[in-house]
């Protein structure tokens, strides 16, 4: 693990590096999250009775289309640049590359949903401050850095990724959209650990699961 | 140099197709230790796939390659370690000053005093004045410049090269010239491509030309004859086309 540690942190240090210098991932896609919330508060007539029911279906689907733009832009810089060929003739793994890559994006999309959560608590009215809903957030989120890191890789090498990922996300993620949705539902409604049911581990088992395949996937995905 | 292995390089039988396109077929090379090995060929020849090969980035369908004693098909990554490679693209990230890569690739390369490294690598390729300037500032001469100070950061055994001297003016090509001469003096090797007559006669201690999916070397006696040699098969070779 040691030896994945060090490459992991290279790609993580790298991708920060170039994400300050240029701001074009995190701060458009907190643009765009706001205007989702925004627009799904307005279409399904979110008054403050109904907040408890709707608040989080509208944080998830935030959530989820905010993921896809930010997990379109994983790779495009390596391919474009070339960087994505300086490390496959480096000798990093695959599975350094891969997990690097997903850290990234989880650091990036956990940035962007601390950004977003506290004014769609006021907007949904809703209480961000559960440790339960935040714990959903984060393993709800892990399985979309996760999954989106392979589909990203996957799309970036066709002519039509950006709708090609999408294609490829939402119905795989779909038993996490589903699972995040459900207990954030409880976690707003004031429940337990113990009455959140199954839908918490259900997102942990995915994850779990997802972290195992998708890194020995990614390595058939980039081998020319 | 305290590499074992008997050949910097070595292919066998060697097929790459793509699709129904046949590029490379029961290709044999091999590059002995201190050697630059040069290699002319029309376009389409297949240079730029048997060096994405040689450089682990491309699967051959058939044969067997190693490079530095490294069987590329069940050791790729201790292969890698040993191989530096410069292609048409500097692999360098834009928004990155100079430094900023050279320091990135020297971590993924694992290479304890990356610092001081880098200071050489950019002081080697007269770079040093702007290494702290971002890559897309530079001219494309002298991101090539940086693409060569990346390729031999972790001193490979073998250097991989793709054209190096394309877009390089007259003094970036003498820097270039000089450190594949340290590069062989010091045993280690060099299979570069180019499409420039003299200069890879120059450079190279043998030259070949692909052509037919193979490596055609000169069956030469003298070097005089086995110029002469080359460059025949090169015009032929070119107006063949494949």
């Amino acid at each position: 693990m040691t030896g994945l540690l060090g490459p992991i942190m290279v790609i993580v240090w790298k991708d920060v590096l170039l994400e300050l210098r240029s701001r074009d991932l995190v701060v458009s896609v907190v643009v765009f999250g706001l205007l989702v919330v925004v627009v799904f508060n307005f279409a399904l007539n979110n008054t403050p009775g109904r907040s408890e029911e709707l608040a989080p279906g509208i944080l998830w689907a935030a959530f989820a289309f905010s993921a896809v733009l930010a997990m379109n832009r994983a790779f495009v810089r390596d391919q474009e640049q070339g960087g994505l060929e300086g490390l496959l003739i480096s000798p990093v793994s695959r599975d350094a590359i891969f997990l690097g890559k997903a850290l990234t994006s989880l650091i990036f999309m956990l940035l962007v949903e601390a950004a977003l959560l506290p004014v769609y608590a006021v907007m949904l009215d809703f209480s961000a401050l559960s440790w339960i809903l935040i714990l959903t957030i984060f393993l709800g989120t892990l399985g979309f850095a996760v999954v989106g890191t392979l589909f990203s890789a996957i799309a970036v090498q066709t002519r039509s990724r950006e709708i090609m990922l999408p294609v490829l996300f939402f119905p795989v993620l779909l038993p996490v959209i589903i699972a995040a949705v459900e207990a954030s539902t409880r976690a707003v409604g004031g429940e337990t650990f113990i009455g959140l049911g199954r839908w918490l581990p259900l997102i942990g088992v995915f994850d779990a699961l997802f972290l195992v395949i998708c890194p020995w996937v990614f390595g058939f995905v980039v081998e020319e | 140099m305290t590499n074992a292995a008997a050949e910097a390089v070595q292919a066998r039988s060697l097929e790459k197709s793509f699709g129904e396109w046949p590029v490379l077929w029961d290709l044999d090379l091999s590059v002995p230790w201190g050697e630059t090995l040069v290699l002319f060929g029309a376009n389409g020849a297949g240079k730029t796939t048997l060096l994405r090969i040689l450089a682990t980035h491309m699967r051959a369908d058939y044969g067997s390659v190693a490079v530095a004693g490294y069987n590329l098909r069940t050791r790729p990554e201790k292969a890698r370690r040993r191989i530096g490679v410069v292609g048409h693209r500097s692999l360098l990230y834009d928004d990155l000053t100079c430094r900023e890569n050279l320091v990135y690739y020297g971590r993924l390369f694992g290479l304890k005093d990356h610092g001081k490294r880098v200071d050489d690598v950019l002081e080697k390729v007269r770079l040093s004045s702007r290494a702290d300037h971002r890559v897309r500032t530079l001219s494309n001469g002298m991101q090539k410049r940086a693409a060569i100070a990346r390729a031999i950061l972790h001193e490979p055994d073998v250097l991989l090269l793709d054209e190096p001297e394309a877009g390089l003016d007259r003094e970036s090509v003498s820097i270039l010239g000089a450190l594949l001469a340290e590069w062989t003096d010091t045993g280690r090797s060099v299979v570069m491509t180019t499409h420039d007559l003299d200069l890879g006669l120059d450079w190279g201690h043998r030259a070949g030309v692909l052509r037919g999916g193979k490596v055609n070397f000169p069956d030469s006696d003298s070097p005089d004859s086995a110029t002469s040699d080359i460059r025949q098969a090169v015009a032929d070779a070119l107006e063949a086309g494949r």
